[in-house]
């Protein structure tokens, strides 16, 4: 994994909820390698967190939150031509253009390193594959893509070719993507990666999460052992979810004896486990 | 009296810049004006009028471009804003081929372009693109981060312009673009464009739909020809 900037760690300085108070948690720095989730009710100003990170905010939004990169004020990064630090993959971001997957991931390599761009185009739809149900055709054009691989596809492409130190996703978890195997593959890289998630399968398998309240952070909690083990069963129960997903889609029927005997085999008797 | 042209495709977010901009200079005590120069239809002098309380001013080009508007009324334009006693002019023209460069000396050129209007897009526009000081870049949370990173490049290669990325809703990094027009030179001696937009008055433009070469005048060509000049 080639190694392309500088930034060790970056720290969003806390500045006013909603009610212009100042928030509760002062500061958070997350370092190279940190998985970290953004909890909190619709509304609560996750998102608005992680504009303010993207923007390298020097309390200039209506938060009046500051990002400091290394320590030291972001706006020293910001300058006028070089690269952006960050790719922010919204619920609204996509792709426009109608290449051939192929030839603009290729394009993409050839503006970001040019000395090997058909190897990371190939390690960039690996990465996407693993993610999708049906496999991407690099020969169809992106805006062909299903909404399942345009979000993998975007989320690899910023990864792998556009190899960014800092990756914010918003709500990955309604792309339809492979969330456990996405988490996995991502704690193989050396990045900071922020998640806005209702989702507890992602908030669980981060190392931390942010809880949001009134457009402040509330405060950090860690992922610790018992946590992790509780996140084993949720995914068990979350397959079972995405195993029902999987009857309802073939056309076939979900009946109580089902439901029953799936729980069953995961070790559920009676909505407890014993 | 300072002078900032700003130009671009419609809809690409040309005034939502300029209001983020006016209202940082506001904010530092800085007395503006603004002029749009568009076709047919325009309200945003009023709108901006209300939001600030600065002069404003609205010219409908009607048949001709409105970048060729803009060369024949900036210097009235001036004066006008002088006399209202603004510091600095933003000029905002509604671009129609996008081939034009409506920029003059001493003022600060400004190109607004949206990323979603495709990566392509610096490539495809000239002067209005290269002759400027500054390519702010719209909408860039609805692509993706490739198109956006190849938009950039694009821009790089066709132009030195500083690159502004910014959003509509807080008009981050517009700071720059506020600091740059108000440590830019006054506008004066003789004013001249920095490129010579193709803003001929032609046959087409003036109202004659006929078909074929044979209908026309001025510089005119055959499908395999060069052109030549066919008139007085």
């Amino acid at each position: 994994m080639q190694k392309e900037s500088n930034i060790e760690s970056i720290a969003v300085i806390g500045g006013r909820g909603r009610d212009g108070a100042p928030e509760p948690l002062a500061s958070i720095e997350l370092k190279m390698g940190d998985v970290v989730s953004i909890v909190g009710p619709t509304g609560s100003g996750k998102t608005a967190f992680i504009n303010d990170i993207e923007l390298l905010a020097d309390a200039n939004t209506p938060s009046r939150r500051r990002v400091l990169i290394n320590g030291r004020p972001a706006s020293d990064f910001s300058g006028s031509n070089s690269k952006h630090p960050i790719a922010l993959i919204t619920q609204h971001t996509n792709f426009l253009s109608d290449l051939p997957v192929h030839r603009f991931l290729r394009m993409h390599a050839d503006i970001r390193q040019s000395d090997k761009g058909e190897s990371v185009v190939q390690e960039t739809l690996d990465f996407a594959n693993q993610l999708t149900g049906e496999p991407i055709i690099e020969t169809i054009g992106m805006t062909e893509l299903s909404g399942g691989q345009t979000r993998a596809l975007l989320l690899a492409d910023a990864v792998v070719i556009g190899n960014s130190p800092i990756i914010l996703l918003d709500e990955i978890e309604n792309a339809g993507i492979h969330r456990t195997k996405a988490l996995e593959l991502l704690h193989g890289f050396q990045k900071i990666f922020v998640f806005v998630t209702h989702d507890p399968r992602i908030a669980l398998l981060s190392d931390r999460r942010v809880v949001m309240k009134n457009g402040a952070m509330q405060k950090v909690i860690c992922v610790e052992a018992d946590e992790r083990r509780a996140a084993q069963e949720i995914k068990k129960l979350d397959d079972l979810i995405l195993e029902l997903r999987a009857i309802i889609r073939n056309g076939d029927r979900v009946g109580a004896a089902l439901l029953e005997e799936r729980l069953h085999a995961i070790g559920y008797q009676n909505g407890v486990k014993p | 009296m300072k002078v900032a042209i700003v130009a671009g495709p419609p809809t690409s977010g040309k005034t939502t810049v300029i209001r983020q901009v006016i209202r940082r200079l506001k904010e530092s005590g800085t007395r503006t004006a603004y002029l749009k120069i568009d076709v047919q239809y325009a309200d945003e002098d009023e709108t901006i009028r209300a939001e600030f309380g600065i002069p404003t001013k609205k010219v409908y080009s009607g048949d001709l471009c409105p970048d060729h508007c803009n060369v024949i009324v900036l210097g009235d334009a001036l004066e006008w804003a002088q006399k209202a006693g603004a510091e600095v002019l933003f000029v905002e023209t509604a671009g129609l081929c996008l081939r034009c460069s409506p920029y003059i000396n001493n003022a600060v050129g400004i190109v607004v372009l949206e990323a979603t209007s495709g990566m392509n897009l610096p490539r495809k526009i000239g002067p209005m693109l290269s002759l400027a000081d500054i390519a702010v870049v719209t909408k860039i949370d609805l692509i993706s981060q490739a198109e956006r990173e190849v938009f950039r490049a694009n821009i790089m290669a066709a132009a030195k312009a500083d690159i502004v990325e910014t959003d509509a809703l807080h008009g981050i990094n517009t700071d720059r673009i506020a600091r740059w027009v108000a440590q830019s030179a006054d506008v004066g001696g003789e004013l001249l464009l920095r490129g010579s937009p193709p803003v001929g008055t032609c046959t087409i433009c003036v109202g004659k739909k006929e078909i074929g070469k044979e209908a026309h005048f001025g510089v005119l060509r055959t499908l395999d020809s060069d052109l030549f000049y066919r008139g007085e």
